[in-house]
């Protein structure tokens, strides 16, 4: 499966014909388990990337035989067009930073984030300007002479940013680097280092199981599943068009419903008939998935001309701050369930309640189809 | 962007797929299995080659065994050494369970001092307590009478001698097992309207269990390996480890020491292999979430127990006081003026002062050499990913010395270091030889200890050293070794004491010139004279004391000076 990264929003076609990173059929198994199944993918110079998928999917194993921690059994690896897939870390081109941070306890901040740069004998005061400088970039210049411990998790976080960074690598990897983290930082954080990505251009692959930081954070999402690329695309991309029912599932709500192909661009649910212009890719009578996001049901503006309009009543109500979820039930197939996003505005306007029957609009184009199984 | 960018290094060799970095380690870890194959393997080997051989060395199959098991008064040891063990188990580990509920689930006052005040025994050689019995219950004992005409020296004494010498040991189990518990369960006993006694059954004895069976084998062990106990006050009463000693040293029958050596083995193996199986099955019952217990006051049940423990840690002080109180005395039990020629040891024994020295240069390398092939060691196996299989012979290597008794594993060194085709052969007696065996025989607490401590920091500094490019033992060295220095004392420590104490390991290997303080006690004693193996015991208790005290200190200068990161 080739899945190639296409240019970043803005980047030249140059970029593209060369990418920094540039992975073939790596293939990693521990034991009968197989943790990257053939995976090939390309990284262009600037870009950042994260990859996206359940705990066990690949994503960090992906991430440990790029830095050579843990190497493949097949495949290649190439950063910056030279051939790694052998060579041990230290001989590879990366900055790596932790979940744990992995600082060393026993050295100041400045000890920390100078580590990498004792062995390139620049001189005590290159050194100590460079420390300085990276302290600055991360927003800690004064904190240079305390220990990690006495430092909170973001700053932590940040000192080892500023450390992976130290010797200008012409790769940056992040792996999980905000999970430690309560949810208030974590927000923080995740612009501070979307910025200085930015601003750095380095290029740069972060592991996370957040879809909503990776929906945040990234150029291209490259959504992983058992060992094997499902998606790569930009956030929005992922989102509006997921490819398969997993991408679907896994990146943001949808709802799912057992479906059957009416006809060239329609589908049945039950016994509701819908027009489906997705439906097109698949053959007349073949039984498939549909899936909708709860946002996309349409409950204002409904007229006679409006297609999918159905009969519903409403179930359950959940409130969650913003807007509220709503359980919908058709008349038409009692056995459905269907999940709505109802902003709070809408749910005053048509004083929304639970058992209040309400027509519905299922927007063809945001009907999605994929293949059962 | 204004980042100032730094001289470029020279780019890698591309064709290097292994790095410096990784032959250096595969070199350590093949050096740490050679190493730990000559100082344990080979000589565990070469005793067993022996017990196959007849005087001339030739091989005669199962010939020594048969003559061991067709000669009653030998094979009749196997069963007083059991017996004598199991009794004193019977005995220490209800006393020591009782003393370590005291410490960990009461609200009794100094807990923590009487705590050290039980470890003491642990600072003095084993026979030390044999040596207090007969002071006091001995032919001149000065309480003879309280035993109505009968006699110590034999199984009795042996036991009472043990349960003081094994009773630390149990109790350091005791507590890591009791001390771990998880206050919720007991609050959901509680909230469930649970009786106390029901409570002890299903929670408390259950989260113990392991710990007990770990105690039982422990102590069982240590009595049946254990030489110098019964070698001061056994009498007529014969024990394997006196066994093994006779045939050697006192008959040069080498092989038949090399027979018992081998049967003295099983009982120690056993022990250490079903324990291991049953720890196999313990699962974590302290999930990372548990609450730690905090007792509550209860007045009764604390007073009791602090009754308890004033008994036992008397007892446990007056026996180590007695001897050394004995040493100080001009002539026992009849005038007992205070003198200080006990300690004149030139008078009772020809080495004098001399087997102190060696005893504290002994102890004080075996610390040093130890120390660092151990950690050194554990971290090889614990932190790099070279060579899986030359690892894990390597910590199975480090596992082994646990089930191998002292006099056993001496035995070995003997038959090894004097085979004639061993060019070691020349440092046979020496004291390299001693430091060597010592750092053997006491391999795996070490090794446990150190790879706790590993186990513990980041996984991730070796890779993320290696992303920055610095080689590894740069970070071993600047970062590894100072967050473990805690442990990397107590390593040390441990050395330094076991080293200076043990007696089984080191009888049969020291040569002129380097006989050792403990071997000198056994030597007075058999010689009849009781005080100067009272006196130069003392010096043993307070030296090993005296590092201790170091130790505590030095870890405190440590944490406040060196240690300031640890601090928030």
């Amino acid at each position: 499966m080739d899945a190639l990264v296409k240019p970043a929003p803005g980047g030249d076609t140059a970029s593209a014909a060369a990418p920094l990173l540039r992975i073939r059929s790596l293939t990693k198994k521990f034991g009968q388990f197989t943790a990257l199944n053939d995976v090939s993918l390309d990284v262009p110079k600037g870009e950042f990337v994260c990859f996206l998928g359940p705990s066990g999917c690949g994503k960090t194993t992906l991430l440990r035989a790029i830095a050579g921690l843990d190497p493949q059994d097949a495949g290649l690896i190439e950063i910056a067009g030279r051939d790694v897939s052998h060579l041990p870390p230290a001989a590879r081109d990366f900055g790596i930073v932790f979940q744990s941070y992995a600082l060393f306890p026993n050295l100041t901040v400045g000890a920390n984030v100078g580590y990498g740069l004792v062995n390139r004998r620049a001189g005590r005061a290159a050194m100590d300007a460079r420390v300085h400088e990276l302290l600055t970039l991360v927003g800690l210049k004064d904190q240079e002479k305390k220990y990690p411990v006495q430092l909170s998790g973001g700053q932590q976080q940040r000192v080892a940013l500023a450390r992976a960074l130290a010797t200008s690598p012409g790769l940056l990897l992040l792996d999980e680097p905000l999970s430690a983290l309560d949810a208030r930082v974590r927000l923080r954080l995740r612009d501070e280092i979307k910025a200085l990505q930015r601003r750095l251009g380095v290029t740069t692959i972060m592991v996370t199981h957040d879809q909503e930081e990776a929906l945040a954070m990234a150029d291209r999402i490259v959504v992983m599943n058992q060992g094997m690329i499902e998606q790569v695309g930009t956030p929005q991309e992922i989102y509006r068009n997921p490819t398969t029912a997993f991408v679907a599932d896994f990146v943001g709500t949808m709802t799912f419903l057992d479906a059957e192909i009416a006809g060239p661009m329609s589908l049945r649910v039950g016994a509701i008939e819908l027009a489906c212009p997705n439906a097109k890719r698949f053959a007349t009578g073949a039984s498939v998935r549909i899936g909708l996001r709860p946002e996309e049901i349409r409950v204002r503006n409904i007229d006679r001309e409006t297609p999918n309009q159905i009969a519903t009543r409403v179930t359950g109500l959940d409130f969650l701050g913003s807007f509220c979820r709503a359980r919908l039930k058709p008349d038409a197939a009692p056995g459905v369930a269907l999940l709505a996003d109802f902003s709070l505005n809408l749910m005053r306007d048509l004083a929304v309640a639970e058992g209040q029957p309400l027509t519905v609009a299922l927007p063809p184009e945001s009907l999605r189809v994929f293949a059962k199984g | 962007m204004s980042v100032t960018t730094l001289p470029e290094r020279a780019p890698a060799a591309a064709v290097a797929r292994i790095s410096r970095d990784e032959w250096l380690m595969r070199l350590g870890v093949i050096l740490l299995v050679g190493w730990l194959l000559l100082i344990i393997a080979l000589p565990l080997w070469a005793l067993l080659q022996k017990s196959f051989q007849n005087a001339d060395g030739q091989f005669i199959g199962l010939a020594n065994y048969a003559r061991y098991f067709s000669t009653p008064t030998l094979f009749g040891s196997i069963f007083n050494s059991i017996g004598v063990a199991v009794i004193t188990t019977l005995i220490v580990i209800p006393l020591s369970f009782t003393y370590a509920y005291a410490l960990t689930r009461s609200r009794m006052p100094l807990r923590s001092l009487f705590y050290a005040g039980a470890m003491l025994p642990l600072f003095a050689p084993s026979l030390l307590s044999a040596i207090s019995l007969i002071y006091l219950f001995g032919n001149q004992g000065l309480l003879k009478g309280l035993l109505g005409g009968g006699s110590i020296y034999g199984a009795a004494g042996i036991v009472v001698a043990q349960v003081f010498y094994c009773f630390p040991h149990a109790l350091i189990i005791a507590v890591t097992a009791l001390a771990l518990a998880d206050a919720r369960l007991y609050e959901v006993a509680d909230a469930l309207g649970t009786t106390r006694g029901r409570i002890f059954r299903t929670v408390t004895l259950p989260g113990a269990k392991f710990g007990l069976i770990n105690a039982i084998f422990v102590v069982f062990t240590l009595v049946v390996t254990d030489f110098g106990i019964a070698k001061v006050i056994g009498g007529q009463f014969n024990v394997l480890a006196t066994d093994a000693y006779k045939q050697v040293v006192g008959q040069q029958n080498f092989q038949m020491g090399a027979v018992v050596g081998m049967v003295l083995l099983v009982p120690a193996v056993l022990a250490f292999v079903i324990d291991r199986i049953v720890q196999q099955r313990q699962v974590a019952l302290l999930s990372a979430r548990a609450v730690p217990l905090e007792p509550k006051v209860n007045r009764a049940r604390d007073v009791g127990l602090l009754i308890y423990c004033l008994v036992v840690v008397g007892l446990l002080i007056g026996v180590l006081g007695t001897a050394i109180w004995a040493s100080f005395i001009t002539y026992w039990p009849y005038n007992l003026s205070l003198t200080l020629r006990n300690y004149d040891f030139g008078t009772f024994d020809q080495s004098g002062w001399s087997s102190y020295a060696n005893s504290v240069a002994m102890a004080a390398l075996a610390a040093i050499l130890g120390t660092a092939i151990v950690f050194t060691g554990a971290y090889l196996i614990e932190k790099t990913k070279v060579l899986p299989g030359g690892r894990m012979i390597a910590h199975l290597l480090a596992m082994l010395p646990m089930a191998v008794p002292g006099l056993v594993l001496g035995l070995g060194y003997v038959f090894f270091i004097n085979a004639s085709w061993n060019p070691l052969n020349i440092f046979y007696g020496t004291l390299l030889v001693l430091v060597v065996n010592c750092t053997a025989h006491f391999y795996t607490v070490a090794h446990i200890t150190a790879l706790t401590a590993l186990k513990q920091i980041d996984p991730e500094y070796e890779s993320v050293s290696a992303s920055l490019k610095v080689p590894f033992w740069r970070t071993f060295g600047r970062v590894t070794v100072p967050i473990c220095m805690p442990a990397i004392l107590d390593i040390a420590v441990y050395f330094f004491v076991n080293a200076l104490t043990t007696v089984s390991a080191v009888i049969f290997l020291y040569g002129p010139g380097t006989k050792l303080a403990a071997i000198a006690i056994v030597h007075m004693d058999e010689a009849g004279a009781t005080s100067g193996a009272a006196a130069m015991a003392s010096v043993i208790v307070a030296t090993a004391l005296g590092a201790k005290l170091l130790h505590l200190l030095l870890d405190r200068v440590l944490f406040m000076r060196l240690q300031a990161w640890r601090r928030r």
